[in-house]
């Protein structure tokens, strides 16, 4: 979890953490590249129709915003591939662009993840979590709630040094 | 005032929105309730882009929270859609529409 360290922000990460934070900033990238679709949920979350009700709205809004948004979201995730420690566990330092940048990063990381795990407004993560254990402990799903609500606690450890 | 009649005035007009052509009325940036966004984040996300204080933007980010969606920000259409491209950088659910 981030701490502040003078005008730096510091964690210190377990090589697992490393993994699971390249993973997803990864998946992020690929979605955001290769797998760029609208019609995937997840690009339709990150990026919204500017207005719903008007499709050529829309599209005219796209066209002069998108690739900015696009190439704004692959570096704020690749700020978190760039500074993470290569293979082994390892502390993590970052300046204040840097930080916002993840955070920003860990934000889209969330959205994605709550897209895909259909977290809805009351969803209680502690409940969704015992649930999926009871069904199935070595499933997929577990897997991602553990890690969506990491993301949760490290993004909101991160906010909070940048207010401190 | 002597004893002499007022002379007659016509009622001033109060102008009326709806007379006003729609071009030229103001759109709004509205952020829409989202189920992952940290009420925190919203918050600083508020404070940090329309540099509003805390209070304002504690307000409106309960306002979201609690009414399902809130007006940030208002004025001109290109305005808007620049307000909302920013919101939507930091993962914001934001739409433009007329105020």
């Amino acid at each position: 979890m981030f701490r502040r360290q003078g005008d730096r922000y510091v964690a210190t990460f377990a090589v697992d953490e490393v993994r699971v934070l390249r993973k997803v900033a990864a998946e992020v990238v690929g979605l955001l590249t290769d797998g760029f679709d609208h019609t995937d949920p997840v690009v339709g979350r990150l990026f919204p129709e500017v207005y719903p009700e008007d499709a050529s709205g829309t599209a005219e809004f796209r066209r002069y915003t998108e690739g900015d948004l696009k190439t704004a979201k692959i570096d704020q995730a690749g700020a978190i591939l760039a500074s993470l420690p290569d293979s082994a566990g390892g502390e993590v330092r970052l300046d204040a662009e840097a930080a916002e940048a993840w955070l920003r990063a860990l934000n889209d990381a969330r959205l994605a993840m709550g897209v895909r795990l259909e977290i809805k407004d009351g969803t209680d993560l502690g409940e969704e979590l015992d649930d999926a254990v009871a069904e199935d402990p070595t499933s997929s799903r577990v897997f991602q709630l553990s890690v969506y609500a990491y993301l949760g606690y490290l993004q909101e450890s991160l906010l909070n040094a940048l207010i401190d | 005032m002597g004893g002499m009649a007022a002379p007659q005035v016509a009622p001033v007009e109060t102008p009326d929105t709806d007379e006003v052509p729609a071009s030229d009325r103001p759109w709004v940036t509205i952020v829409w309730d989202d189920p992952v966004n940290l009420m925190p984040y919203v918050t600083w996300v508020f404070q940090k882009l329309f540099g509003y204080s805390r209070e304002k933007a504690e307000q409106l980010m309960l306002d979201v929270h609690h009414k399902g969606r809130a007006v940030v920000s208002s004025g001109a259409r290109e305005r808007m859609e620049h307000d909302a491209s920013q919101l939507h950088a930091y993962g914001l659910w934001a739409t433009v529409d007329r105020s």
